[in-house]
């Protein structure tokens, strides 16, 4: 109804739906109220004494939207300025009730966060006097926003690409200022522009003139288009040169980035390996696997077990030699779980290795395997894989960062060759249609087995790296937790593809590991992220060919459909 | 001997016979049709054959060695391929990997060999994807093997099946209506193909058909299903005179010669006679 009302007046802005947007957006404001990201983000500033990120949560608030409102839509600034006006005050109104509400009732009992200092970050410290300064600042935000959403593309692509930059390095300039601190040479810039959390004005001054200078110029002087036009086999010489830079760069990450840092890119790249382990069972061979931390597990405790020099070791042997024995007995145990499982299929595939993960969980910890895997206290002393001084190149996380990524090449090749093998063949034949791939002489246990075995060593072998890791292995770290965190990232990076994985690693355990502070929200934005990536980004964020082409095809096929379904009443009627 | 053996099968679907008690027989290097009304049981009993379903009484012998209860995989070892009524290729995989896939039981290379990229392994790899471009080529698709399959216009589809179906080198060649959706010219070329298989590779074909010009004129034996049973067998011949099939497809008093329907009232598409 509303299409063909817009159909008759196409000029008319439909506040019908302006009203709609602006009091979703009211209701995500009120939410992160409510939750307490305003509250907590309200230390940590994006540009120091100007934003902090409790406030950036609210403008973003109002942004979002105004973007929905106006994306695509060919409007006149003047009535985008209203609309992006009205919008922002809409949602500002959420807020701005909950300041007069809550300065009334306790509203605590039940919201924790509905306190003092929500209000004093809604109203920039005024109390209850200030109610008006989330309405009127949303509505500047939002009329801000029609006004940018509206201009011209060479002032609109300068401005959004340097508030994107400036959003990007103020949440990272934690990150950001240990390497700068590190060397003599760029303290002075690094304490210049970054402020311990957050960009200084000076930074985002900078940031500013740097973004908008670099548009100008590739404007002006054409660099983009440049590359673009390079003949062919110019770009392939250019691609091993950046090659071997991205190599250099993977290789310098863990010195550059400090110690914490370090520890967090070592856990990323130990997820990328298991990434790609489950890749193989659940990209290449359809199986969903929720139990990948049972196997993680047996890795961790094997190695445990072998090597440790305290109470439960029981070989005390060097922490290579248990390694194969850790990927072997994981491999073993995938076989072991395996076997009477495959015959089901899909979910309930995936219920059945749930299972298994919460079974290795929950023996870990209990009394009965206490004697032997130490219970919750759990075995320690676990040695380090190289021996090293404190003061070396390759001391603490370092090492295990340099270890997982070896690994996780190696992985990533026997991924490649498989996936060129029979066995692949196979593997996809069966995730495309189990019965015909059986009908032409294809063994469904044993080739369904290999797949499970194969992504059970690989979880063993990240297991194993992650006790020489911690030095240590106990119950509360073979969570659930690990099996939906490595099935998420294969979501959200591309189920099948090799960078895939990688991004999906970034995104989904180093991103929230640099937010430690906001770890209470950690699963808020995993919920957030995957709803999200459902909704706009079935196949990932950076999928294989194949699942593109597939889900793209199916989407192509719902739109034809529409149409016919619009087209068919008219034909009737002409 | 026959090649291929069934007595007394019955399949039942709670209390309905799909099959009941059939008695079939094929003689190797044979062309042999299966006919019938809709849901006469054609399509059931190919699956009782195929390992799809395993039927509750009767015997199925195939080239001496009995295959009633085992795997479909373990049939298709035997030397039995099919194909479906509706096209079921992998469609995310190029028509090359299709008919590779069909040579999988053929292959040895280990998993292990595999990942170590072996010489042995290539070597396989290497004369696997010829045999299969060969394959290609006699079903008509040469050149085409890095298209996917479902990017296949509808008869290439077909015959891609076909290949896929070939590429396990079976003694035995079950065809679900391999002309169904095709006009008269594709339909014509399908029906030589189909004998060419049997002159040129020597294989035994069984088909299930609708289009009555096609049985007839490739059929050496048919066999006519109604209600789950068989009512008549014979040559081409036979099979136009007899009453009992002119009922069962036009109903008591039709008078029509059943090879003579004109398309539109094909007993199998027509809604009217079921």
């Amino acid at each position: 109804m509303t299409a063909s009302a817009a159909a008759q007046t196409p000029s008319a802005t439909d506040w019908r739906s302006v009203v709609r947007i602006g009091l979703l957006g009211g209701l995500v404001a009120l939410y992160l109220c409510l939750v307490g990201i305003v509250e907590v983000f309200q230390p940590r500033a994006l540009v120091t004494n100007i934003i902090t990120l409790g406030e950036t949560s609210m403008v973003l608030a109002a942004v979002a939207p105004v973007f929905l409102i106006l994306r695509g839509k060919q409007i006149e600034p003047r009535r985008a300025v209203a609309i992006g006006a009205v919008v922002g005050s809409i949602t500002g109104a959420f807020p701005a009730a909950l300041v007069i509400i809550s300065a009334s009732i306790n509203l605590r009992a039940m919201f924790l966060h509905a306190s003092p200092v929500t209000t004093d970050v809604l109203t920039f410290g005024l109390g209850v006097a200030g109610v008006w300064v989330p309405i009127i600042g949303l509505a500047a935000v939002g009329a801000l926003t029609g006004l940018l959403l509206t201009a011209r593309a060479d002032i609109q692509r300068p401005v959004t690409d340097a508030l994107l930059a400036l959003l990007l390095i103020g949440l990272f300039a934690g990150v950001l200022r240990p390497p700068l601190l590190a060397s003599t040479v760029t303290a002075g810039i690094g304490r210049l522009l970054l402020a311990d959390n957050g960009l200084t004005i000076i930074g985002a001054i900078v940031t500013v003139l740097v973004v908008v200078g670099g548009r100008i110029g590739i404007r002006r002087f054409g660099t983009r288009s440049r590359l673009d036009a390079l003949s062919p086999e110019r770009k392939r010489a250019v691609r091993p040169v950046s090659l071997i830079a991205l190599i250099l760069l993977v290789l310098w990450l863990p010195h550059g980035v400090g110690p914490f840092f370090a520890q967090v890119v070592a856990v990323v790249a130990l997820y990328v390996l298991m990434g790609l382990g489950l890749n193989i069972t659940l990209g290449l061979a359809g199986l969903l696997d929720l139990g990948f931390v049972a196997f993680f597990a047996v890795g961790a405790y094997t190695v445990g077990l072998l090597t440790s020099t305290a109470e439960y070791g029981i070989a005390q042997w060097p922490f290579w030699a248990a390694v194969p024995f850790a990927v072997i007995i994981a491999m073993m145990f995938g076989a072991f779980f395996g076997l009477p499982i495959l015959g089901i299929r899909g979910d309930y595939l995936a219920i059945a290795t749930l299972g298994f993960g919460e079974i290795i969980r929950i023996l870990a910890g209990s009394d009965l395997m206490k004697g032997l895997l130490g219970g919750p206290r759990g075995i320690i002393n676990i040695p380090k894989p190289i021996e090293v001084a404190p003061d070396s190149l390759l001391a603490g996380p370092v090492q295990i960062y340099y270890i997982a990524l070896v690994a996780a090449v190696i992985v990533a090749l026997v991924a490649i060759r498989l996936r060129a093998s029979r066995i692949g063949r196979a593997w996809i034949a069966i995730r495309e249609d189990e019965d015909v791939a059986e009908a032409l002489g294809i063994n469904l246990v044993q080739t369904k087995l290999l797949a499970y075995m194969i992504g059970a060593a690989f979880a063993g072998l990240g297991g194993a790296i992650f006790a020489g890791l911690l030095g240590s292995i106990f119950a509360s770290s073979v969570t659930l937790f690990v099996s939906i965190n490595v099935a998420s990232l294969i979501i959200i990076g591309g189920m099948g593809s090799i960078p895939g994985v990688v991004v999906g690693a970034i995104f989904l355990i180093g991103i929230p590991e640099l937010f430690r502070e906001f770890s209470e929200y950690r699963f808020l934005f995993y919920g957030v992220a995957l709803i999200a990536m459902m909704r706009f980004r079935p196949e990932g964020l950076l999928p294989s060919k194949i699942i593109r082409r597939d889900l793209h095809a199916m989407h192509e096929e719902l739109e034809s459909n529409s149409l016919d379904d619009e087209r068919s009443p008219a034909g009737v009627a002409g | 001997m026959a090649l291929l053996e069934v007595t007394q099968i019955t399949k039942r679907f709670g209390g309905l016979s799909a099959v009941r008690q059939l008695d079939f027989s094929v003689e190797p290097g044979a062309i042999v049709s299966v006919i019938g009304p809709n849901g006469a049981g054609k399509t059931t009993f190919f699956n009782c054959i195929a390992g799809f379903y395993r039927p509750e009484e009767g015997q199925i012998v195939f080239d001496g060695t009995t295959i009633k209860g085992l795997r479909r995989d373990q049939i298709a070892h035997l030397g039995i391929s099919r194909t479906y009524q509706n096209i079921r290729l992998f469609a995310n995989m190029t028509a090359l990997e299709n008919i590779m896939v069909g040579e999988h039981h053929r292959l040895h290379g280990s998993w292990l060999g595999a990942v170590l990229n072996t010489a042995k392994v290539r070597a396989e790899e290497a004369a696997n994807a010829d045999e299969a471009r060969r394959l290609l080529e006699f079903v008509g698709l040469k050149g085409k093997g890095d298209i996917l399959a479902d990017k296949l216009p509808y008869g290439a589809q077909r015959r891609l099946e076909i290949g896929r179906a070939l590429a396990n080198q079976p003694k035995l060649l079950l065809l679900d209506e391999p002309t169904a959706g095709m006009n008269p010219a594709e339909t014509a070329q399908m029906t030589n193909f189909i004998r060419s298989l049997r002159d040129e590779l020597g294989i035994t074909i069984l088909l299930i058909e609708h289009q009555m010009r096609v049985v007839m004129g490739i059929s050496e034996r048919i066999t006519v299903l109604d209600y789950g049973e068989k009512i008549a067998e014979g040559t081409a011949r036979e099979i136009q005179t007899n009453a009992k099939v002119i009922e069962a497809y036009l109903g008591s008093g039709g008078a029509a010669e059943v090879p003579d329907l004109p398309e539109d009232r094909r007993p199998e598409t027509s809604p009217s006679v079921s």
